[in-house]
């Protein structure tokens, strides 16, 4: 990977919430153009890391560089001129705005962005509902759309200003089979006509590895595994491969620490 | 545990709650400084204040309008029975005027605005947020605070004094009704009392005063809320009942300090 030139670098970060620490102290670099996904265990950070990348949240310590801006240097002014510039996301809920229908959903950014003639807009909106095949429901109101459909109005309203990169919030979760597919074939299509780098957080580890160019698995703060999906099943250590494969049992035991199951079921109760 | 440690866990609570509640202030006092001046990424046009001028103030014409007709009505029935009892009816206008201009006018419709516009625009602010629709925003480079507080917290400075002197306008119709109609207080009277004894600048302009600082206090409060409420559904609905006690108390504590400078002669 160090042949490639890194959209994201991150150096030395740490990131606590409370007394829990989330991330100690890692490092990360996301390659320009390829899509990474970004797996571990439930409550490991994942969004997190997202948020902490959009500058949602500031870490406590270390760097974030995205296109060679730190982010948590920037200003707000700054801060939100690189977003719109540079990066889109797709939230888990699709978070249309409910009282906009789909096309003024999707013509948002475009109208607060640009002064652009109404004309204009429109033909961009509809470029951008037809790349993910909803130019026919343009005139719905969100909340009749299926959760399929809003994933993939929220897909083209956050591609709406031809972001360098796109973050994606388990974009699969609570799809049917159809509707993941065509989710699935979406991120990677698009990744791949726009040149996108994409950083996609999921538990789905079969679609993932299907079109990810690497995956990077954390775990306990840390990233313990950042390779191709192949090399990483092949070659990763036991616990990434557990993760990978879904292993009941491993170096995460199925068992929340305890004492003995039989000293604790002869104790006496006062 | 001795009676040392409790004294002393007992003030470390105090100072946590203390610290907190200052804090929460101070975090809602830096949110209106930032949301208070127009401009900005993505910030809000002249048509997203006209929009909610509508929804926060139009929309609670009806409440404003019926309120105010009744107390007025009860207004005229109460005032005219002490009034009648020291041969007074004809300053029956002067008495509803001067309440209603004076005190319950901006005091009623803030309470109401309160209930009514308040705890609408928490619920909004915090269902926004419990949908990430206003982190979505900020991915778009549009500035939350710009695009959503700010048009909502003027619409509530411009719509409250409004919609406080229409709640007097018909108040004094309404005692009127109740007085000249009903209980044969003379019309010229009524009206001709009212006329002499209202002043413009004493009455009207410093009712007015009181409730634009209302209506600030209260979109503050309803905006902050919802803003900074849990995004879950107890979350939202505990911030929705925040809004509506916190901003009905700050009412009238204001109200009694406002009236306390005013009467000072300022």
């Amino acid at each position: 990977m160090s042949s490639e030139e890194a959209f994201v670098s991150i150096r030395g970060m740490s990131f606590s919430r409370g007394n829990r620490l989330i991330f100690d102290n890692i490092d990360l670099d996301i390659p320009r153009g390829k899509l990474i996904s970004i797996m571990g265990p439930s409550g490991t950070g994942k969004t997190t890391l997202l948020r902490l990348i959009g500058g949602q949240l500031l870490p406590d310590s270390g760097t974030i560089k995205v296109n060679g801006y730190n982010v948590p240097d920037l200003k707000r002014a700054e801060l939100f001129e690189l977003r719109k510039q540079t990066m889109g996301m797709l939230f888990q809920t699709g978070a249309l705005f409910t009282d906009l229908s789909v096309f003024d959903n999707v013509a948002f950014p475009i109208r607060v962005h640009s002064d652009l003639p109404e004309s204009m807009i429109r033909d961009l909106v509809l470029m951008k509902l037809e790349a993910v095949g909803l130019r026919g429901a343009r005139r719905l109101m969100p909340a009749v759309l299926s959760g399929g459909m809003a994933r993939r109005v929220a897909l083209a309203r956050s591609i709406a200003l031809d972001p360098e990169m796109m973050l994606y919030d388990e974009p699969f979760t609570g799809l049917d089979p159809v509707s993941m597919g065509i989710t699935v074939n979406l991120i990677k299509s698009l990744n791949d006509s726009l040149g996108l780098t994409s950083l996609l957080v999921t538990h789905d580890v079969a679609e993932a590895c299907s079109i990810a160019d690497y995956v990077c698995v954390l775990s306990d703060g840390k990233v313990i595994g950042f390779d191709s999906p192949e090399n990483l099943i092949e070659n990763g250590s036991e616990q990434v491969r557990q993760f990978l494969q879904g292993d009941p049992d491993g170096p995460v035991p199925f068992h929340f620490p305890a004492d003995s199951f039989s000293a604790d079921l002869f104790k006496r109760v006062k | 545990m001795s009676v040392i440690d409790t004294v002393l866990d007992t003030f470390q609570k105090i100072g946590h709650y203390g610290l907190a509640r200052l804090q929460s202030l101070g975090r809602a006092g830096l949110f209106l400084l930032a949301s208070i001046p127009w401009g900005g990424p993505g910030s809000a046009g002249f048509k997203d204040l006209i929009k909610q001028i509508y929804s926060i103030g139009v929309r609670s014409l009806s409440i404003i309008v019926v309120a105010g007709f009744f107390v007025g009505m009860v207004l005229g029935l109460q005032g005219y029975t002490i009034l009648s009892d020291f041969g007074s009816e004809a300053a029956l206008g002067t008495m509803v005027s001067l309440t209603l201009l004076r005190e319950l006018g901006p005091v009623v419709t803030a309470l109401l605005f309160a209930g009514r516009a308040g705890s609408a625009l928490t619920a909004e602010i915090g269902l926004m947020k419990a949908t990430d629709q206003i982190s979505a925003m900020e991915m778009m480079g549009i500035d939350p605070l710009k695009r959503i507080i700010t048009p909502r917290l003027w619409a509530g400075f411009i719509a409250m004094p409004i919609l406080a002197l229409l709640f007097s306008l018909v108040g004094i119709w309404g005692g009127a009704y109740v007085g000249i109609n009903m209980l044969g207080v003379d019309e010229g009277a009524y009206w001709g009392n009212m006329q002499a004894s209202v002043e413009f600048y004493n009455d009207v302009i410093k009712g007015l005063i009181k409730s634009l600082v209302f209506g600030l206090v209260v979109t503050w409060i309803a905006v902050y809320q919802g803003f900074d409420s849990m995004p879950t559904s107890e979350g939202i609905s505990k911030a929705t009942t925040q809004t509506v006690v916190v901003a009905s108390l700050a009412v009238l504590g204001l109200d009694f300090i406002l009236t306390a400078i005013m009467l000072g002669g300022v």
